[in-house]
């Protein structure tokens, strides 16, 4: 319903309050909110009606004697206890069943493996796939198995109407079916620290064929060093918090023109001078505040890759960081 | 003349003899070191209003940085940490001693016709626990670094290098302030009230303070305990609340809860007495339902206990857990509901008058229904599924802590300011300012609804283009807000220099703190006052503006011409 704001009619939103019914959840979650909204809307005005009537009415003006003495009422007592009771029962019993079908899924789903960490997600698909936006079948149940490496995070898509805190040390799941193909926004609901609001991905439906081939296509990493150097950057959470373009910080030290630098580094509390080379690398990824850059000493926040990145693996992050050394990021292979 | 008018004699005597409570004694000493409930009571206002103005600078800081999308003067880190303070400073600083510490300080004792409070020490000692907490919360603004939200959330707030434990430690601290202030006022209205006032002859307000002291007195020892788990968390790595060490952050959820829900009424609970005794004073009219609304203060305290859960509807509760607490959630919002009909009951047949403390009860009722009803969607569980963490929540408590509170705080001052420092103010600026507020308010925190069903997640620093139309109409609304408040108080200081004498009675109320002069003497009264019904309006007549409301011959109703007080000029 369009309430007659069309310049707030942001493209994404297909109504005032709603961006578009991409699940079998918007349709309930939406219905439930215009009835709550009737009901508000109904008490607002009863309520702010009566309170401009009674001011109006009963304001103190020559020649209007008001009366100083209440007359108790049981009859209307009861009857605003009751109807408000009888009315947030119903509220209480929608949303609970809705409730149900948002956390009971189906016997039959795809199931995704998703790893949030401080401040990317990542995507991992049955034959092996990894990326870093979601990519789902459309009319199929889709669950997400979700957990954290370090800190809360929320998987929200306002698009499905349904969001799942992601908790360290715990598996959560979300699951939902998507009704429409597009791609849709995903955020991070629950406060994860400083590039919390940049902690955005998108998921993107695709027709069931569609799906298939990407799904295909996302499995085959490179072969070529450098090219899955980057693929792994891309799709580890390294992107997230280094950059590959010289001098650019988004949190620790970009990637690009630091290969054979000599950088100042603080060992322990020890200061001293380090040649970034493919050891200061690997020790860098698999125990991060080991030897830590000076102007970069919240390396705590980075997590540890030891036990997720094989040896081929970190070779080839070192050969695509030793080839951003000149500062010209080579083509991508995405 | 009735006994009543007579002791009121007996204290004005009393008054030219020993001057009244601000003038009793001078030199910074007297304050300092003082026991009068009063002078605490004035103390603690003048502290929590300026925690107040240091929030609402914070808010205005962050209303200004979300006007563009992108970065305008904060970097991210910055705004975390500005929205931490602004939410840590509003609650345990501002909001949760508003009302009880500072009015409610002032008031309880003046109600029950008492000459102070059951501990004065204690309470001296509740305001300088108070001050230790805000140099704590000082230091942490100071060394700047404070970024996990005022919710301190494991296990971010384990791993972050922040000062977490000052600002933890100035919680746990401002914790026991509010604790023996609690116990303070549970002690002083079991043990004081006067010969006469029995439970259901004490002002609304009483019954108020009472449910909140209950509230503080037993959940904020969890805060307490939660906090001090958390510290020993971060120092020496025992593992409650981090998964690295073994523990589990939902824990922590439901610890803080525990606690930080029933907070909620504290602070909307002493909101609600202010209310009830400016709707019925400023209507002339007896409270409609009063036993109803003494009840429902004791209900929403008890059921306040039970509904922590709603907080955590999406971070992996079992779902029977999850649908219980969607039931308790519910039956809180009807002792709400019950008050709003009966206010509004209330103002039917009576004789409103549009003073600025009316102004401010009336925009209390139009923001508190808004932030009622929007509970409404956050506590009905598939609903929430979508609005939760979004700026709906913000919007929503938003309208109930301030719309709610501050509103009805901001009333009471200018209800009961003729009382603290005996001087009246401009009531047409005092309107004015009252207009503003509604406007601002309702321009900030409007839009954030719509924000919230669209999807925008609350605590970013940047966000989608598509948002930024809402993000500016909801910052000009901050500005006017932020406007409003301050011709709010240029209006409060221009009473207090030029502002003409208040009178004993200048609104016409009923209970007992009208009684004694303006501002009152040191000892309150020269000797216990009568008890009468505290809404009783009938023996009130109103003379001049110098002398405002005297009781007349007891059970004789005012003639029409008596009861046309003229707007103030001053």
């Amino acid at each position: 319903m369009n309430l007659g704001f069309p310049f707030l009619l942001a493209d994404k939103n297909e109504t005032f309050w709603f961006p578009a019914q991409a699940s079998t959840f918007a349709k309930e979650v939406d219905f439930f909110y215009w009835a709550v909204l009737w009901i508000c809307i109904f008490f607002f005005v009863l309520v702010v009606g009566l309170m401009i009537t009674f001011v109006v009415k009963y304001r103190r003006r020559p020649g209007y004697q008001g009366s100083s003495l209440a007359e108790h009422n049981n009859f209307v007592e009861i009857l605003w206890t009751v109807i408000p009771t009888i009315i947030a029962i119903w509220i209480f019993a929608r949303g609970a069943s809705g409730y149900l079908d948002m956390v009971t899924p189906p016997a039959e789903t795809l199931d995704i493996n998703v790893t949030a960490r401080k401040w990317s997600w990542t995507f991992q698909y049955p034959n092996g796939a990894i990326s870093t936006q979601l990519h789902v079948p459309n009319n199929k149940a889709i669950k997400l198995n979700m957990r954290s490496e370090d800190v809360l995070h929320c998987l929200f898509v306002p698009a499905f109407r349904c969001k799942n805190d992601v908790v360290p040390g715990r598996v959560h799941y979300l699951w939902f079916q998507p009704i429409k193909e597009g791609v849709f926004d995903i955020f991070c609901a629950e406060y994860c620290g400083e590039r919390h609001s940049e902690m955005l991905s998108k998921v993107t439906v695709h027709d069931v064929a569609g799906y298939e081939a990407w799904v295909a296509d996302a499995a085959k990493p490179p072969t070529e060093p450098v090219a899955w150097g980057r693929w792994l950057y891309e799709r580890q959470g390294c992107m997230g918090c280094h950059s590959t373009e010289p001098d650019k910080r988004i949190v620790g030290p970009s990637f690009a023109k630091s290969f054979g630098t000599t950088q100042k580094v603080l060992t322990g509390n020890q200061a001293g001078d380090e040649v970034i080379n493919e050891a200061y690398i690997r020790e860098s990824i698999l125990n991060p505040s080991a030897k830590k850059r000076v102007g970069f000493e919240s390396a705590s926040q980075m997590q540890s890759f030891q036990g997720k990145l094989d040896e081929k693996q970190l070779n080839a992050i070192v050969e695509f960081i030793k080839s951003l050394r000149d500062g010209a990021p080579p083509a991508g292979t995405q | 003349m009735s006994v009543v008018a007579k002791n009121a004699e007996a204290s004005h005597a009393a008054d030219a003899h020993e001057g009244d409570y601000l003038t009793h004694s001078r030199g910074f000493l007297s304050w300092a070191l003082t026991l009068d409930h009063k002078r605490i009571g004035i103390m603690y206002l003048i502290g929590v209003m300026t925690s107040f103005l240091v929030g609402g600078i914070l808010a205005l800081m962050i209303r200004a940085e979300l006007l563009t999308p992108t970065q305008l003067f904060l970097t991210n880190k910055q705004f975390n940490q500005v929205f931490t303070l602004h939410g840590a400073i509003m609650v345990f600083l501002f909001i949760i001693p508003s009302v009880p510490a500072a009015l409610g300080n002032f008031l309880v004792p003046l109600m029950l016709g008492a000459k102070d409070v059951a501990f004065p020490r204690l309470n001296l000692c509740s305001f300088y626990l108070w001050v230790v907490g805000l140099i704590f919360f000082i230091a942490c603004l100071l060394i700047t670094g404070l970024d996990t939200g005022w919710t301190f959330y494991t296990p971010y707030s384990t791993t972050t290098e922040g000062p977490v434990a000052w600002a933890t430690m100035g919680a746990f601290i401002l914790g026991f302030s509010s604790i023996f202030t609690g116990l303070n006022f549970i002690v002083t209205i079991n043990t004081m009230r006067p010969p006469g006032m029995t439970w259901f002859k004490m002002p609304l307000f009483l019954w108020a303070t009472y449910s909140t002291a209950i509230i503080q007195v037993l959940a904020t020892p969890v805060l307490g305990i939660t906090l001090l788990l958390l510290t020993a968390e971060r120092l020496f790595q025992i593992g409650i609340f981090d998964p690295r060490w073994n523990g589990d952050p939902v824990a922590f959820q439901h610890f803080f809860w525990f606690y930080s829900h029933p907070a909620v009424y504290i602070m909307i609970l002493p909101a609600m007495g202010i209310i009830s005794e400016l709707m019925s004073v400023h209507s002339h009219k007896t409270i409609f339902g009063y036993t109803l609304i003494a009840y429902s203060s004791v209900a929403i305290a008890l059921f306040g206990f039970l509904v922590w859960g709603h907080h955590m509807f999406t971070s992996g509760m079992a779902d029977v857990t999850t649908i219980v607490f969607s039931a308790l959630t519910f039956s809180v919002s009807i002792p709400s509901a019950i008050k709003v009909f009966n206010w509004l009951a209330t103002m039917y047949k009576g004789t409103v008058q549009l003073t600025t403390p009316m102004c401010y009860a009336l925009n209390f009722l139009f923001l508190f229904t808004i932030g009622g009803l929007t509970g409404l969607f956050l506590g009905a569980l598939s609903a929430d599924r979508h609005l939760h963490d979004t700026y709906f929540v913000v919007a929503h408590f938003h309208y109930v802590m301030m719309g709610g509170t501050l509103v009805a705080f901001v009333g009471g001052i200018f209800h009961w300011w003729p009382k603290m420092v005996g001087k009246m103010y401009n009531e047409l600026w005092g309107q004015i300012s009252c207009l503003f507020v509604f406007i601002g308010f309702n321009l900030t925190f409007l839009p954030q609804f719509v924000m919230g069903t669209r999807g925008m997640p609350r605590r970013y620093a940047r966000y989608l283009p598509e948002f930024q139309d809402l993000h500016i109409m909801s910052s000009t609304g901050a500005f006017i807000l932020g406007f409003g408040l301050f011709i709010a108080l240029g209006v409060l200081i221009h009473s207090l220099m030029r502002g003409r004498k208040a009178p004993r009675n200048p609104w016409g109320g009923a209970t007992l703190e009208w009684h004694c002069s303006s501002p009152p003497p040191h000892y309150n009264f020269a000797s216990a006052p009568t008890v009468n019904e505290p809404y009783d309006y009938t023996p009130l007549a109103y003379h001049d503006e110098e002398h405002g409301w005297e009781y007349h011959q007891p059970n004789v109703r005012p003639t029409p011409s008596q009861s046309h007080p003229v707007i103030a000029k001053s």
